[in-house]
């Protein structure tokens, strides 16, 4: 009770070192937390971009690059896919149904996306998440467009605003098509994924931005006597498509079909394309940044390393200084197991303290960048609860920082007797 | 009550003589003794004996009947902590406490001294601080300075805390290391009065250690120190 009461006056006494230490311990919490947080949630963000599709076909090239230009966007592919082939294989028996999509075209840096309206009933992401309109409805006509949350936040379109896209990637493209404006008749709600930042068109007017006559021929001449009627006619409008597509996304009736269509799709000979499963090329993917994983992990550490290191350096410098405190103690006879107790005590209150105060910067922290990660990694964080890991994780720090105390301790605790009697003022 | 007999005592085992060679040296209970000599005469040394912080090369050191030598380092702790209390020549106060902090911490470690004053007292929750209250009064520290900073009191109001926390509890032994030096005549003739007051109150032996031999009249025996040496 006693060395308590000394403890917490002592510390007291030596506020200005103790806060610098205490900050010390606090930031470096507040790093590891967030360093994991960030972590943990970039690996579920990546593995949420899409789920509950069994296959996704493309024109043949490598299976990460498939996976990045139609989930994530990145980059392209050169060869689409013929509306023949989409035809023939989404026929087969098994499949339950297939989202066609085709992309390269952009509006002020966005994506543009030409898919059906099977994509907002089919598409998933996260835990088989359907996507939900914030505002509006799915497009219903060839000049119809539905934002992603973040186009809309971004570029601060609303419901009937007129829009036009140009063809090519990149917000520099030359080539507008002023004579096509797009109107605004949806908008999405955030999912965390590249939906977001994607603007979706109906596929039939993907070959009216290139100027495509063909088989949109017919829908274009209609679109104009048609735009004013009533919703069941509209639909009709979207009736339409292009000669190619960039991929398509299936799913299966049975995930005993997936492997067999994969294997008739990779060995499809009117063309070739390849089929493979999300799931799989995604863990793939993050096994290749998992380095990037590790390294964020080995710095997490090696912050509290040197936070506690610089913990031990401020005990033991203030120990010589307190000398003659504690051989005052031993003097009115404090036992050496007094002292042992007594900087045990106080190490374990700075510890202790400091991830308290580390634990409330972390959700500031997480509490203000939450939203600048989320528009601008596609990385959702939550603020939730200290996870039972987060926890564990503040339990090592505090009993490293204990053990850590347990240095200078032992060295009070053999300080001799004669110091205190000894010591001149 | 003290008891030393052919007490020799070196600093370290290769010494050619001894720092302290003391044949004979008795200290009845409730004297008050005052011990001097010039610097270097050994009188530190013979204080860490008596405190039992040191520990002799030959001889026998009783105190209390009990053979300091004989006991281990937490006994000694232990037994110092119960039964004597020690006025060091720089006071020794822990600057962020309080002077009533201080005096009681004198027996926060000691459950004997501790249970004296719980027993003398009604109100049990406030008895340490009611008795280091009483003492300051009784060494002259007035109320106003009872719960300053330890680091804002004069040499001489320091002094007294020190004093009070050395007779909180009533130990049967008091050792006083010059803890004059930086008082002048008068003051230092009052305070020692004092000490004598406390020391007949709490049944306490009192030994005095200066340098100074004008003080020596106050004490009812002195004790010469380069005397009592045994030359070698």
């Amino acid at each position: 009770m006693i060395i308590a009461k000394l403890a917490y006056k002592s510390l007291l006494n030596r506020r200005a070192s103790v806060l610098l230490t205490l900050f010390t311990i606090a930031i470096s919490v507040m790093l590891l937390l967030s360093i994991e947080r960030v972590r943990i949630d970039a690996k579920s963000s990546f593995s949420n971009t899409i789920s509950g599709t069994d296959l996704i076909v493309g024109a043949r090239t490598g299976d990460i690059q498939l996976l990045l230009s139609s989930v994530f966007r990145i980059g392209h592919t050169n060869n689409g896919v013929s509306w023949k082939s989409y035809e023939y294989i989404t026929s087969q028996r098994g499949v339950k149904w297939s989202i066609p999509i085709s992309l390269g075209d952009s509006h002020k840096g966005q994506a543009v996306l030409g898919t059906t309206l099977d994509y907002f009933s089919h598409y998933r992401f996260a835990k088989k998440q359907n996507l939900t309109f914030n505002k509006g409805r799915p497009f219903a006509a060839i000049n119809e467009v539905v934002l992603g949350s973040e186009v809309a936040n971004k570029l601060g379109y609303k419901l009937n605003d007129s829009i036009v896209i140009s063809h090519g990637m990149g917000n520099t493209s030359f080539h507008h098509h002023d004579d096509n404006p797009l109107k605004v008749v949806g908008v999405l709600n955030p999912t965390g994924t590249p939906v977001d930042k994607t603007l979706h068109i109906p596929l039939a007017a993907i070959d009216l931005i290139h100027g495509g006559k063909a088989s949109l021929v017919h829908e274009h001449e209609h679109e104009h006597e048609h735009e004013h009627e009533h919703e069941h006619d509209e639909h009709n409008n979207l009736v339409g498509h292009p000669k190619q597509i960039t991929a398509f996304l299936m799913g299966f009736n049975s995930p005993l079909y997936t492997l067999q269509i994969r294997r008739n799709i990779n060995q499809y000979k009117p063309e070739a394309l390849l089929g493979i499963m999300p799931t799989v090329t995604l863990k793939e993917l993050w096994e290749m940044l998992a380095i990037v994983e590790k390294i964020l992990l080995l710095f997490s550490a090696v912050v509290v390393l040197i936070s506690l290191l610089g913990m031990l350096t401020t005990l033991l410098a203030n120990l010589s200084q307190r000398r003659r405190e504690l051989a005052i103690l031993r003097s009115v006879g404090a036992r050496p197991w007094h002292l042992f107790t007594l900087i045990s005590i106080e190490s374990l209150l700075t510890t202790l303290l400091g991830c308290l105060v580390g634990s409330a910067l972390y959700y500031l922290a997480i509490f203000s960048a939450g939203g600048y990660l989320q528009s601008h990694a596609g990385i959702s964080v939550n603020i939730t609860m200290l996870s039972y890991y987060e926890l564990g994780l503040i339990g090592v720090i505090m009993a490293a920082g204990f053990i850590i105390g347990l240095i200078p301790a032992t060295r009070a605790y053999f300080y001799s007797l004669s110091d205190g009697m000894s010591i001149k003022a | 009550m003290i008891n030393l007999k052919n007490v020799t005592f070196k600093w370290h085992k290769n010494d050619s003589s001894p720092t302290l060679n003391i044949k004979e040296l008795v200290i009845e209970k409730g004297e008050r003794i005052f011990l001097y000599g010039p610097s270097g005469s050994g009188k530190s040394t013979l204080l860490a004996i008596l405190a039992g912080i040191n520990t002799v090369t030959s001889g026998e050191v009783l105190i209390l009947n009990k053979n300091l030598s004989t006991l281990s380092n937490t006994t000694r702790d232990a037994f110092r902590a119960d039964h004597i209390g020690y006025i060091f020549q720089n006071f020794n106060l822990l600057p962020y406490l309080t002077p009533i902090e201080n005096i009681t911490l004198g027996c926060e470690f000691s459950k004997i001294r501790k249970q004296k004053i719980l027993k003398q007292s009604s109100n049990k929750s406030a008895a340490l601080q009611n008795e280091a209250i009483r003492l300051l009064n009784a060494l002259g520290l007035t109320a106003q300075y009872h719960n300053k900073n330890v680091a804002e009191l004069s040499i001489g109001e320091q002094q007294r805390v020190a004093a009070a926390r050395a007779f909180i509890g009533s130990p049967e032994l008091i050792i006083a290391d010059e803890p004059t030096s930086a008082l002048d005549t008068n003051n230092r003739e009052s305070f020692i009065k004092l000490l004598f007051e406390q020391a007949k109150l709490s049944n306490s032996t009192l030994v005095f250690v200066s340098h100074d031999e004008t003080l020596k009249p106050l004490f009812n025996r002195s004790i010469d120190l380069i005397n009592l040496q045994e030359q070698v």
